[in-house]
């Protein structure tokens, strides 16, 4: 692999144990502005282990992770720039739409206005039901509130965990073109996926995982 | 310092929603101290001498019961790693999420009890004691419960494991916020009492958040 000078994110001999097993080792990347890394693999294969690894919500058992250099552990500057959506919609069920995304932005550090918001609602197919709690939406319009924060935030590393399950083909073609557009904007993209996705743009890198 | 309005915000939204919850935990402590008089008899004299332990274990209880509610529900719906992984120190996170706690637990106890006092005879400077007591010794309450709280957070059974976890530590509150109040009727003065509870209250703002926010980074890895 070459090593490019503006490589952001670097993840060297990772390891993950989970109890007494060892899910993987020796995992290493790099990633660069527009580049797009798929995690693949079986299940159980330690896919999620390794984004929540590189979000920082699981410590490696060797190896290190490092954005611009330096170590993501405590790292503000490294949570600023990532946004990382798990298998869990992280979203709260007694609340709107519009309060979901105005309170995650919040918690994330940045605001977001109204118009922002109802523009994001109405391009990913929420438009009129923003002000519903989003216990009574649907499992795909859930999913799609939590994706709606990845139209408003300006961030430059996404970690997606199986972003596009649940969606309707609609939905995974605004999907892919925002993927798209995020790394032609120099964006940075990690992703599992079961599903078949091509990206006519970024560079395509891969990491395959074996049970 | 906008996470702590954030958390906040969120958390009294979410509370506000679930209206039951706090008068769940308001109703039990309503109901668990006027069962005492029923059960011991109307005798003035005794109901005057177990009034301040008899509110204070009730409040031991209720804030208990709601315990589980602190983190459990952001856990299971994934909100509590976003938490995890924002920018802001998560101490500060847990801090807020501690305050939003006693305001929809500890202070409707607070605000009950003098109307539960008059109930056991207690009245005066006694229950003025009492009252002060409970504002000082509820919020200790949320802090340490909230150390178990995390600490069971995704066991099966937690909720039992939190009550071993959290009553032997709740006992030094008991013993001064109870003790306040028998010291002011016997002509001591609260003020040591008060001042000690005080003490806890400082300590507990000090140690408790940092300790909760290490024990939920390794809850959820």
């Amino acid at each position: 692999m070459v090593l490019t000078a503006e490589s952001m994110l670097e993840a060297t001999e990772l390891a993950c144990m989970r109890g007494d097993r060892i899910l993987f080792t020796d995992v290493g990347f790099r990633l660069a502005p527009g580049e797009f890394l798929h995690v693949r693999g079986p299940n159980g294969s330690g896919k999620s282990s390794l984004l929540r690894m590189l979000s920082g919500l699981l410590l490696p058992e060797a190896g290190t992770v490092t954005w611009q250099g330096r170590n993501i552990k405590n790292n503000e500057e490294y949570h600023r720039a990532l946004i990382y959506l798990g298998h869990l919609n992280g979203i709260k069920e007694e609340l709107s739409a519009m309060e979901n995304l105005k309170i995650t932005c919040g918690l994330a550090g940045f605001d977001v206005e109204e118009k922002d918001a109802l523009d994001a609602f109405e391009r990913i197919g929420l438009f009129g039901r923003e002000h519903l709690p989003t216990k009574v939406l649907s499992q795909g319009q859930r999913r799609r509130v939590m994706l709606s924060r990845l139209l408003v935030a300006q961030t430059p590393l996404w970690i997606l965990d199986e972003p596009i399950v649940a969606l309707d083909t609609d939905a995974i073609g605004l999907m892919r073109s925002l993927f798209e557009l995020h790394l032609e904007n120099g964006g940075m993209l990690i992703m599992t996926t079961h599903q078949e996705l091509e990206l006519s743009a970024g560079i395509y890198k891969e990491i395959r995982l074996t049970s | 310092m906008s996470i702590v309005f954030w958390v906040i915000k969120r958390d009294l939204l979410l509370a506000m929603r679930r209206k039951s919850d706090v008068l769940t935990t308001l109703f039990f402590f309503v109901i668990v101290t006027s069962l005492f008089p029923l059960g011991v008899g109307p005798e003035p004299q005794l109901l005057k001498a177990i009034g301040p332990g008899v509110l204070w274990v009730g409040a031991l209880l209720a804030t208990m019961l709601s315990l589980g509610r602190m983190f459990a529900a952001d856990h299971a719906d994934g909100t509590l790693e976003q938490m995890l992984i924002c920018p802001e120190s998560l101490s500060l996170i847990v801090l807020s999420k501690v305050v939003v706690h006693w305001l929809a637990t500890g202070l409707p106890l607070v605000l009950m009890s003098p109307l539960l006092g008059l109930q056991f005879g207690i009245e005066g400077e006694a229950l003025r004691v009492l009252t002060l007591s409970l504002l000082l010794g509820t919020p200790v309450l949320s802090l340490v419960g909230a150390i178990g709280a995390s600490l069971t957070l995704g066991l099966r059974g937690g909720g039992v494991l939190v009550s071993l976890l959290v009553l032997p530590l709740y006992i030094p509150v008991l013993i001064f916020g109870a003790g306040a109040v028998d010291a002011s009727t016997s002509g001591i003065g609260a003020q040591g009492h008060l001042s000690l509870l005080g003490a806890l209250l400082v300590l507990a703002l000090l140690a408790t958040p940092k300790a909760v926010a290490s024990a939920l980074r390794i809850s959820l890895e």
